[in-house]
């Protein structure tokens, strides 16, 4: 435990290390604007933001100050610090994720379960042609057409915006709707998998009800392979997010993200990037740990 | 080779039709931009934001470009750069995985462990982390989608490689003094070929969804190049007076991918005997 908590703690560091690395080899700086500044003038301005420094001294200035929770200032919008914009964005980018994760879940699981009762049969067979369509269809794609059909033509829901609960609705299943795809194929493959195992035979010839038998038999080891998928639908939803906040104009940091992106808002795409990672981090951890409590081979390894 | 060619198409109409769409959409992107009678930037004044008719046959977007040509020249780019990119991670993941997985021990482990490392990080992050450093251009698109998916492909690999590892035409040619160079270019790579080409084609749909997400938020092709998830990114500025510049290429994108998945699986299905059985 003890062990893996220092693992973490030097990935954490290494991937803070290559964010920072990466983005000050980058060409061009965040003044390079339409028009040249003065020299004085960016000269001042890269020195009150310390990057007339040499390298090491910023990095260890970042490291520092990183650690103690402080992001420094933003380049971009340049009243805010970039702790303010991700403590404005982060809850309404984690409602969204969080919200598209449990539909994902939910109805991913259910549409395997029911796939999984007849391998091969007509249930199987509408299902699984929805489950490839629903993987050929990216939050790209989803989100828009969402917009259009459900706001714009229907006007069922709003187009954009936060403000009431109706306005998280299209959001979520939107980015939820390719990763309920994988989770219905995966779960469906784990079910169909346990289904043919001894115990779960003994389990029926016991007379238990089908119900019983999948829920105390079938589903704890099914879970297995859900559960390790959660570390990559977590980064994925991540994704989605970014999408949705883009399409839906949600002020999450997903939508910081890509706007510091396009303008070289060094402290904001460094700030968020962190965040990020250790957020899938924290996430992967937690799984990881899960699994071994689920898993009894692995809680014996250890 | 054939039999197994045969069991990607046996008992499945579906991988008929996802052959014939994707033979189709190739054929399209191929030939679309010389049948439509325009380039993809020519403005039709007479036709701005015009629904498909004889003249523009999927249409015009808002500023009177023919959404055909353009849809088909997309197309090239968004199935170009996925091929690319492809080509880059194989070319990356192969030898990494088959030197990790043939060598073992020590090497083994850092190798994996900095996989291991980089896949902790989302993949959009990486992406857009490279493009931000090496600026918006088609090139670093190439470099940030390889960069992210030799991953997987990697770590396939090394499992083959450490399965022929043991095997008893290895031991015959090390203990004939080959050196390990030698044994991973001769008889590794050859064996770990398969899987590591069956793998590449499923690479390709994540491939063309990963170029299309980054351009669909302005990360990615950059105009006056236009790949299908530009042109989503233009159809959703427009789709509510120009429904049409949205579903045509969201039609095209989500179709091909839908094939190249289809197909993918299948052919992973008929090489991998344990998953035919389910």
């Amino acid at each position: 435990m003890i062990n893996r908590l220092g693992a973490l703690g030097v990935t954490f560091l290494v991937i803070v290390t290559l964010i920072f690395g990466l983005l000050r080899l980058a060409p061009g700086g965040p003044f390079d604007g339409e028009r040249a500044l003065p020299p004085e003038i960016e000269a001042n301005l890269r020195a009150a933001y310390h990057l007339d420094e040499p390298l090491p001294q910023q990095y260890v200035r970042w490291l520092v100050n990183l650690l103690q929770g402080d992001l420094g200032p933003s380049f971009s919008q340049k009243d805010f610090s970039v702790n303010e914009l991700i403590a404005e964005g982060l809850p309404v980018s984690l409602l969204v994720g969080g919200l598209a994760l449990v539909i994902a879940l939910i109805t991913g699981v259910i549409a395997g379960t029911l796939a999984a009762q007849r391998p091969g049969g007509g249930v199987d067979g509408i299902i699984m042609s929805l489950v490839n369509l629903g993987l050929a269809i990216p939050g790209i794609i989803a989100a828009p057409v969402a917009v259009l059909v459900f706001a714009i033509l229907l006007q069922w829901f709003p187009a954009g915006g936060i403000g009431s609960a109706a306005h998280y609705v299209l959001p979520s299943i939107a980015a939820a709707l390719p990763y309920s795809a994988a989770i219905a194929r995966l779960w469906r493959g784990a079910v169909v998998e346990s289904l043919q195992e001894g115990h779960v035979l003994t389990a029926r010839s016991k007379g238990l009800s089908e119900w019983r038998v999948l829920w105390r038999h079938v589903f704890p080891i099914a879970s297995l392979p859900l559960v390790s998928y959660l570390g990559p639908l977590a980064a994925g939803l991540l994704t989605g997010t970014v999408v949705v906040e883009t399409v839906f104009e949600l002020p999450g940091i997903g939508r910081y993200f890509v706007q510091a992106a396009l303008n070289r808002d060094y402290t904001l795409v460094m700030g968020v990037a962190v965040v990020y990672a250790a957020m899938i981090l924290a996430f992967n951890f937690i799984v990881d740990i899960t699994y071994r409590q689920i898993d009894p081979r692995m809680r014996l390894e250890s | 080779m054939t039999s197994r060619l045969k069991q990607v198409f046996a008992g499945s109409v579906f991988a008929a039709i996802a052959s014939i769409t994707l033979f189709s959409v190739i054929l399209f992107t191929l030939l679309g931009p010389s049948l439509s009678g325009w380039t993809a930037e020519e403005v039709d004044w007479d036709a701005l934001e015009t629904p498909p008719d004889d003249r523009h046959h999927l249409g015009t977007d808002l500023v009177g470009r023919d959404l055909f040509t353009r849809i088909a020249e997309g197309g090239q780019l968004s199935l170009g750069i996925a091929l690319l990119a492809t080509g880059i991670s194989v070319l990356i993941g192969v030898p990494w995985g088959a030197l990790a997985g043939y060598v073992g021990g020590r090497t083994d482990q850092w190798m994996m462990r900095f996989v291991d490392t980089l896949y902790a990080l989302p993949f959009i992050l990486v992406v857009i982390l490279i493009v931000v450093v090496v600026g918006r251009n088609t090139w670093a698109l190439f470099a940030g989608l390889g960069a992210v998916y030799w991953l997987d492909i990697a770590r396939i690999v090394r499992g083959q490689a450490i399965r022929v590892r043991s095997a008893a035409y290895i031991q015959a040619a090390r203990s004939m003094g080959a050196s390990t160079r030698w044994i991973v270019i001769r008889h590794v790579l050859p064996n770990v070929a398969g899987p590591a080409f069956i793998y590449a084609t499923l690479t390709v749909p994540g491939i063309i969804l990963a170029e299309s997400f980054l351009s669909f938020l302005g990360l990615g092709v950059q105009e006056p190049d236009a790949s299908w998830g530009v042109l989503i990114a233009d159809g959703t500025a427009s789709m509510e007076s120009a429904p049409w510049t949205l579903l045509f290429p969201a039609a095209f994108l989500a179709t091909t991918v839908w094939s190249l998945n289809l197909l993918g699986d299948r052919l992973r299905d008929a090489w991998d005997p344990k998953r035919t059985r389910t």
